[in-house]
């Protein structure tokens, strides 16, 4: 669902929202249609000293994982916080097990172990690297797989570096999941790492491939799930 | 059985239910979790095609006379394993008991094997139930859900101490089979609950002991492949890969279809048609039927031969569970044999080509 148009305002928090990623899909929020309603309170138009942006999301099920979950709805209240001329956030989810730890703890800034207690053991920077890492992998397919199509070899493969390839929103995309886990992402880092960063050797690119094109799979394959579900639960949605 | 084209399939479905999800049997107090968890399964129900769906009342309890119906009379099932998914928090009488499975015996005990299960955080009581399970049910299998909620806690793992008390005993019993089935929760919630690393941990540590997958390490699918490839003895479940993707996302289908070939193998995929969620008929139907596409996409994925297709609808499982298969609808596969590693894969040399 789209944000109604009508004022800058609103599409700024929109776009804010569109850099909020499911870490488990490694896509955004906007188009994965897990946000119900975003509306900006009329205040913005008279000038009131408080402007409000109101943010509701919406998961595939009522018990998708909680970790995330709340990584979503945090993520998006930070998003929406920061977009000048917003003085106050709200953001929810609804229809979820775990809605009332995560709104309340979300709403009082009290991070996960906060909003979870003794249950959270940690906060989520670890869970959120480790899905990152994840997309660094699928996203060597990505960039990789038009190549192998074309024709092109392990040795050629292996000897790749990211300016070298041509460019592309996979490639941007790549780069920046690399720059989020720290590693090498300028033009001269090899495409085809190890989880390590290390080069991939051309007597490996055969079964790294093969990973890397199972972990995209698996990515997408989740994505798919997610989408159909939550098609079915709120149908006559949009997507 | 199931005959098609004069190819005859013995169908074995490694992963049902029989449920009561009715009103009646959710827990007072805890009636949102009963609903959000039917509702969930609800959801999955209608990626079947739009003729197999049943209106909601239907789905939250059938009767004997469907699951006769939708597995025997129409639904093509020589044998079916009950797996079992307590939840008592809940459901009062619990979501779907070993003991509820167990009404279906008197009428089909020979065509139907019930599968137990245990929470190590049952202590001395959860022994005690399993044993006397293992005797009552001749138990060769059972199905653990880390994700259950039990007294506070949202889950375990595999890897805890009680844990590989009970497997210890699921030996001693004679139970080889270990159903592992992930779920959204577990303690501590920072952690991936998806995650299989304590699946891999246990296969090592009981190598005589089977360990099937369950939904194929959904949504952790390459996590799973990554540790198969390694473990002899870890299984591909493919309850709700079939009911899931094969109508309502065919070219992923194809696509975990032809990487669980690679790396799993034809002979450690298990058909499991997760009723009720769906009902078999038209999924055994659906993969006898179905190819790997002709697409330039999928080229390098293996097509499935006629072979391929019976061992996983039957001949591997019938192998896993000891189920007599009739001489000639058998063949040969190494399900449940002791195997070495896939070391061709794990040592970074495959055949396969980029």
């Amino acid at each position: 669902m789209r944000c109604p148009p009508g004022s800058e305002l609103r599409d700024a928090v929109w776009a804010a929202l569109g850099t909020v990623l499911d870490p488990e899909l490694d896509e955004p929020i906007t188009e994965l249609d897990f946000v119900e309603s975003c509306t900006v309170s009329e205040h913005a138009a008279t000038g009131a000293a408080e402007v409000v942006a109101t943010v509701v999301l919406r998961l595939p099920t009522f018990f998708c994982a909680p970790n995330f979950s709340f990584l979503m709805v945090a993520d998006a209240f930070d998003a929406v916080a920061a977009v000048p001329g917003v003085t106050r956030a709200e953001v929810t989810l609804a229809d979820h097990h775990a809605s009332a730890e995560i709104n309340g703890g979300v709403a009082a800034q009290a991070g996960f172990v906060g909003s979870f207690g003794e249950e959270a053991g940690a906060e989520l920077d670890e869970l959120r690297e480790q899905f990152l890492r994840k997309a660094a992998l699928a996203g060597q397919d990505r960039v990789a797989r038009p190549l192998v199509d074309a024709g092109a070899g392990p040795d050629e493969l292996a000897a790749l570096t990211l300016g070298s390839v041509p460019p592309s929103p996979e490639l941007n995309r790549l780069r920046e999941r690399r720059a989020a886990i720290g590693m090498a992402h300028g033009d001269d880092a090899p495409l085809l790492v190890q989880a390590d960063g290390s080069r991939v050797t051309a007597a490996q690119v055969p079964l790294h491939l093969r990973r890397a094109r199972l972990q995209r799979i698996g990515i997408e394959t989740n994505g798919e799930y997610c989408k159909s579900l939550l098609k079915t639960r709120y149908a006559g949605a949009g997507v | 059985m199931y005959e098609k084209d004069g190819e005859k399939y013995f169908i074995v479905d490694s992963h049902i239910h029989y449920w009561d999800a009715s009103r009646e049997n959710w827990k007072p107090g805890a009636e949102e979790y009963a609903k959000g968890w039917i509702d969930c399964f609800y959801g999955y129900h209608q990626l079947g095609p739009p003729e197999t769906h049943w209106d909601y009342e239907k789905y939250l309890k059938v009767t004997p006379e469907d699951f006769e119906r939708d597995i025997f009379t129409e639904g093509h099932v020589d044998h079916a394993i009950f797996q079992s998914t307590y939840l008592k928090e809940w459901y009062t009488t619990g979501f779907n008991t070993a003991a509820k499975n167990a009404e279906m015996l008197e009428k089909f005990g020979d065509r139907l094997i019930v599968n137990g299960r245990f929470d190590p955080r049952d202590g001395e009581a959860g022994m005690a139930e399993l044993e006397a399970d293992a005797e009552r049910y001749n138990l060769k299998g059972v199905k653990l859900y880390t994700a259950e909620w039990n007294n506070g806690s949202r889950g375990w793992k595999l890897t805890d101490p009680e844990s590989y008390r009970f497997l210890e005993r699921c030996q001693e019993l004679g139970i080889k089979n270990v159903h592992v089935h992930k779920g959204p929760t577990i303690w501590p919630l920072n952690k991936d609950a998806f995650d299989v690393a304590d699946v891999d941990q246990t296969a090592t540590d009981f190598t005589d002991l089977n360990f099937i997958v369950e939904h194929v390490g959904l949504p952790r699918i390459e996590d799973f492949c990554f540790m198969a490839v390694q473990e002899p003895n870890v299984y591909a479940g493919l309850s709700v890969v079939i009911g899931g993707l094969m109508h309502a996302r065919p070219k992923f289908f194809a696509k975990v279809i032809g990487e669980l070939m690679f790396w799993v193998g034809e002979d450690k995929m298990l058909y499991g048609g997760d009723y009720n969620i769906w009902v078999p008929k038209w999924q055994v139907e659906g993969f006898v039927d179905w190819q790997m596409p002709d697409d330039e996409a999928f080229t390098d994925y293996a097509k499935l031969t006629t072979e391929t297709k019976k061992k996983i609808l039957g001949l591997n499982a019938a192998r896993l569970y000891d189920i007599p298969v009739p001489a000639e609808l058998q063949l040969a596969t190494t399900a449940g044999e002791d195997l070495q590693p896939g070391e061709e894969l794990v040592k970074d040399v495959a055949g396969a080509q980029a």
